[in-house]
C-alpha cells in the first residue's frame, strides 16, 4: 500500500500509538467543505482505525457535524480525498458506506414519526422482505434495544412519534448497531447521549466499550467532555472548521480539552452562591397530576428550579400542565405572572424552519413589537440584534434562514425568544441538547443573572451538573415528585437513589 | 438592481408572468384587436375569485389539511340571503350585504365548531357542511332566481375608464389582507401554526382563536362574493358558487402558497386568478371545444404549478 505508507510520513504524535495505516477503516485526506460564503472545513485529515473509538470534540459550529457527514456519504467535500480501507473512493455516498458497513446516529433524530418502530427498522435493512418482514423487524430491534438498554420499556409496535425524544434516541442508537445483510464496522454516534438521562447513558457508553473491545469502531461526538475522556481512544478536536489538536485519550484532560477547544479557557464553573434562605412573593404552585401524597412544585420570584430524575417521568408533563394553566385556570396548578417556554425538542417544539433568525425570536413578543396595530420590522430587528449580541448567536445576519445555523445556535435563538419576552417565568424542557460546553456556561450565567432579576426558572435536565445552578431541585419518578432537595443537599448520589427508589 | 433581482426571487411574479404571457398570446392571435377590452372582463370576473381565494389562502397557510370546501354552497346560500334580504330594493343594499356577509361568517364558524368539537379533519367538515348549507339553500331559495335591485347591479358593473370600480375596490382590500398577514399579529400567528402547530402552541399563539378566526373569515369572503356575484350576473343561484371550489383553491397554489402551509402571498392570488381567467379567453379565442378547453386548464395548471412550485428545499 504505497499511497497509505505516504500519510505515515505527515502522521504526528497522536496516530503513532495505534496500528499499521491499513487498519484504516476510513480516511479523509484535506477534506474541504463550503456553503456559499461559510467555510465550514478547511483541509482536514481524519481517520478511524479498527476496533478504536475516536472522541470528536469542538464548539458548535466547529465542523463536526459536516465532517461525519461526509464519513457518512451525505455530503461530498468540495475537495480532498476519501479513502476506505486503503482504497480511494470516488464516488461515495450513502449507499457506498452502508455496504461498507458505515451506520451513523445523527443529532436531528432521523426515524419516521409516523412508522413504527419495527418499520423505521426495516428501513435499513432491505433483506427483510416477504410474509412477516414486520415480525423479523421486531425481534431485530427488540433484541438490539435489550442488549443496549437492558430496561427499555420501549414495544417495537410503538410508533416513533409517541416516544418521548429519549425513548427516540435509544431507538435510533439501537437501530444504527442492527445487522443483517451489509457489514457493521464503523458507527458514528452524534451526540448519543444528548437526550438520555445519566443511566441510559451509563448504559450506552458500557455497551460502545463492548462494541469498540469486539473490533468494532465508534466516532463519539459529545459536548459532555468526560463521556468523551472515560471512552475513546483517541480524541481529535475540531475548531473552525480544522483539527486543532489529535492525541491518545489518555493524554487529555479536561482542562486540556477546553483549552483546544478554545473560547472558553477562564470561565470556570460559577461559584454557587448560597442558597436563598427568604423566598419571595409565589410564582408557580402545581400538583403532578399522578401526585397523590400532596407533595408540589412550589416556587418563588427569582428561584431556580430544577426538574431531575430519569428521562420521562413526568418532568415534561408538569412544565407543560403548567405552561396550560398559566393561559386558563387548571385544577392543582397555581401560575401568578406570564409564562415562556424552551423547548429543548428544538425541531418538533421550537423552531419555525421558513423564517429568519429574527422571526423566531420575536414571535413571542408580537404584541410589544407593534406600534400602532402593525408589527414594526425595527423593533423585531432590534430585538434580535441584542438578544444576538447578548447570547452569541452566530451569524452575520439575524435576517437569514433559522437553518442557517448550526443545532447549538438554533437553541440560542430559543433561549432569546423566551428570555426576550414578557415572561416572568421561564420553563426549560432539558433546553441544552447539542449545546457545547461554552455556550452551556454562558447560558448558565445568563439565567442566574435574570434570575437575580426576579426571573423564575423551571428547569428540567437530564444533566446532573447543570443542577448545581439550581436553588432547589424535585426529583420525579413515575410521574411524581418523590424528592425535594435544597442545593446545599444535593448530590449525584441522592438524585440517583431517589429515582431509583420506591415512590413514597 | 437589488430590487430587480428580489422582485425575480417573489413566488409570486410567476403567475402574473404567465397572465401576461396567455394575454400577449390572445392578443397576437387576434391581431390587436379587443386587447384593452379582455383586461376590463378579465379584472371583473378575476374580482370573484380573489376574494374567495384570500380566505382559501389564510386556511391553507393553517397548515396541512386545512382547506376550506364548503365556498360553493356558503357562496350560493349568501347570494340567495343577499337578495331576498335586498328584495329588489335600493334601499335594502346594505342591509342585504351585512346579511350575506353574516350568513358567511355563520357558516365559517360552524365550520370550525364541527373541526373543534367533533376533532374532524377539515376537509371533511367543510365537505358535509357543505351539504347540509346546499340543502339549506335549496329550500330557502326554492329554486328561483332571485333579481338584485337595479342599484346594486349598476354598483357590481361599474367601470371607471375601462377599469371595473369592485377591482379597485378588491385591491385594495388585497392590501389589507398582505399587510394583516405579513405585520399583523394575526397574520404572524396564522404562519407560525401553518408551520409547526405545537411549537406554535408553545412559543404563545393562540391557536384555537386564531383557526376559529381564520375559518369565519374565510366564510364571510365567501359570504361577500356571493352577494356580489348575485348583482354582477343578476341574480342569485344556488349553483353560482360552483366554479369556486377549484378555482379558490388552485389561485392560491398558482399564486405561490405553500400547500404545506406556513408560507403565504396575497399578490400571487391576483395574478394567478387573472392568470385563470385570461387562460380561458385565450381558448376560447382560439375556438377550441369546451372538452379540450377543460384538458388543457388543467395541464397548464399542472404545468404552472411545477415550474412556479419547483422550489427546492432548504437543507
Amino acid at each position: 500500500m504505497p499511497q497509505a505508507n505516504a500519510d505515515i510520513v505527515r502522521l504526528d504524535g497522536a496516530e503513532k500509538h495505534f496500528g499499521a495505516a491499513n487498519s484504516f477503516i476510513i480516511r479523509l485526506d484535506g477534506a474541504e467543505k463550503h456553503f456559499g460564503a461559510v467555510r465550514a472545513l478547511s483541509g482536514v485529515d481524519f481517520h478511524v482505525g479498527a476496533g478504536e473509538c475516536v472522541g470528536l470534540v469542538g464548539h458548535n459550529g466547529a465542523g463536526k457535524s459536516t465532517l461525519m457527514h461526509m464519513v457518512a456519504g451525505t455530503l461530498v467535500p468540495d475537495s480532498g480525498k476519501i479513502v476506505v480501507r486503503g482504497a480511494s473512493e470516488d464516488n461515495f455516498s450513502v449507499p457506498r458506506a452502508q455496504q461498507l458497513g458505515i451506520r451513523c446516529v445523527f443529532q436531528e433524530l432521523s426515524l419516521c414519526p409516523n412508522l413504527s418502530v419495527a418499520e423505521n427498522t426495516r428501513i435499513n435493512h432491505p433483506s427483510l422482505t416477504g410474509f412477516g418482514w414486520r415480525r423479523k423487524a421486531a425481534d431485530l430491534i427488540a433484541a438490539k434495544l435489550d442488549e443496549i438498554f437492558p430496561d427499555h420499556g420501549i414495544s417495537a409496535f410503538d410508533i416513533a412519534g409517541d416516544l418521548s425524544i429519549g425513548r427516540r434516541q435509544m431507538v435510533e442508537v439501537a437501530r444504527a448497531f442492527t445487522l443483517t445483510q451489509d457489514p457493521l464496522e464503523l458507527v458514528i454516534l452524534d451526540e448519543p447521549t444528548s437526550s438520555l438521562d445519566a443511566h441510559t447513558a451509563g448504559q450506552l457508553l458500557a455497551f460502545v466499550r463492548r462494541f469498540v473491545a469486539g473490533g468494532g469502531s465508534c466516532i463519539l461526538i459529545s459536548h459532555v467532555l468526560g463521556e468523551v475522556l472515560q471512552n475513546a481512544d483517541r480524541i481529535v478536536v475540531m475548531r473552525d472548521g480544522k483539527v486543532v489538536a489529535a492525541d491518545a485519550a489518555k493524554s487529555f484532560d479536561r482542562d486540556r480539552l477546553v483549552t483546544a477547544m478554545g473560547g472558553a479557557e477562564g470561565h470556570q464553573k460559577a461559584a454557587t452562591e448560597t442558597a436563598k434562605t427568604e423566598a419571595g412573593p409565589l410564582r408557580v404552585r402545581a400538583r403532578p397530576a399522578r401526585q397523590q401524597d400532596g407533595k408540589e412544585l412550589v416556587a418563588h420570584v427569582g428561584e431556580i428550579i430544577g426538574l431531575a430524575g430519569l428521562a420521562g417521568h413526568g418532568q415534561t408533563d408538569l412544565l407543560l400542565a403548567i405552561f396550560t394553566a398559566a393561559g386558563r385556570a387548571k385544577a392543582g396548578i397555581e401560575v401568578t405572572a406570564p409564562v415562556a417556554l424552551v423547548a429543548g425538542d428544538r425541531q418538533s417544539d421550537g423552531i419555525f424552519p421558513q423564517w429568519s433568525i429574527s422571526e423566531n425570536i420575536g414571535i413571542r413578543s408580537l404584541a410589544r413589537l407593534r406600534s400602532g396595530f402593525l408589527i414594526s420590522p425595527q423593533r423585531e430587528a432590534e430585538l434580535a440584534d441584542f438578544w444576538q449580541k447578548k447570547i452569541g448567536i452566530r451569524t452575520p445576519d439575524v435576517s437569514n434562514n433559522i437553518f442557517s445555523l448550526s443545532g447549538g445556535n438554533q437553541q440560542k435563538v430559543l433561549f432569546a425568544r423566551a428570555l426576550g419576552s414578557d415572561a416572568r417565568i421561564v420553563l426549560m424542557d432539558d433546553p441544552m441538547r447539542g449545546v457545547d460546553i461554552g455556550t452551556k456556561l454562558e447560558v448558565y450565567d445568563l439565567v442566574r443573572e435574570e434570575a437575580r432579576k426576579g426571573r423564575t426558572f423551571l428547569w428540567y435536565t437530564t444533566e446532573t451538573e447543570e443542577l448545581d445552578n439550581c436553588d432547589h431541585v424535585y426529583v420525579f419518578k413515575n410521574g411524581r415528585i418523590v424528592a425535594n432537595l435544597r442545593r446545599d443537599e444535593l448530590t449525584e448520589e441522592k438524585i440517583i437513589q431517589s429515582s431509583f427508589g420506591d415512590a413514597a | 438592481m437589488a430590487s430587480l433581482q428580489t422582485l425575480i426571487a417573489k413566488p409570486w411574479i410567476w403567475s402574473f408572468l404567465g397572465a401576461l404571457l396567455v394575454w400577449l398570446a390572445t392578443v397576437a392571435f387576434t391581431g390587436g384587436y379587443g386587447g384593452g377590452g379582455m383586461i376590463t372582463a378579465a379584472l371583473s370576473l378575476a374580482v370573484f375569485t380573489v376574494i374567495v381565494g384570500v380566505g382559501q389562502m389564510f386556511v391553507i397557510t393553517l397548515g396541512p389539511g386545512n382547506v376550506d370546501l364548503s365556498l360553493p354552497a356558503n357562496i350560493g346560500l349568501a347570494s340567495a340571503v343577499a337578495m331576498k334580504v335586498m328584495d329588489g330594493n335600493d334601499a335594502m343594499i346594505v342591509v342585504g350585504l351585512l346579511a350575506a356577509l353574516a350568513c358567511g361568517m355563520a357558516v365559517g364558524a360552524a365550520n370550525y365548531l364541527l373541526i373543534w368539537a367533533l376533532r374532524i379533519p377539515p376537509i371533511i367538515a367543510t365537505l358535509s357542511a357543505s351539504f347540509i348549507i346546499q340543502s339549506i339553500d335549496i329550500s330557502y331559495g326554492r329554486g328561483l332566481q332571485i333579481k338584485p335591485p337595479p342599484g346594486f347591479a349598476d354598483f357590481t358593473n361599474w367601470q371607471i375608464l375601462g377599469i371595473p370600480v369592485l377591482a379597485i375596490l378588491t385591491v385594495l382590500f388585497t392590501v389589507g389582507a398582505a399587510i394583516a398577514l405579513q405585520r399583523m399579529i394575526y397574520g404572524r400567528s396564522v404562519l407560525a401554526i401553518g408551520q409547526n402547530i405545537r411549537a406554535a402552541w408553545l412559543a404563545g399563539v393562540n391557536v384555537g382563536r386564531i383557526r376559529f378566526l381564520t375559518y369565519t373569515l374565510s366564510g364571510m369572503l365567501g359570504g361577500l362574493d356571493g352577494a356580489l356575484l348575485a348583482g354582477y350576473f343578476r341574480g342569485a343561484n344556488v349553483d353560482i358558487g360552483n366554479e369556486y371550489l377549484l378555482a379558490s383553491i388552485a389561485v392560491v397554489v398558482i399564486g405561490g402558497t405553500s400547500v404545506a402551509g406556513g408560507k403565504a402571498n396575497v399578490p400571487g392570488v391576483w395574478g394567478a386568478a387573472l392568470f385563470l381567467v385570461l387562460l380561458l379567453t385565450m381558448l376560447n379565442t382560439f375556438g377550441v371545444s369546451a372538452g379540450v378547453r377543460l384538458l388543457l386548464t388543467g395541464l397548464i395548471i399542472v404545468g404552472v404549478i411545477t415550474v412556479a412550485g419547483g422550489q427546492k428545499a432548504l437543507r
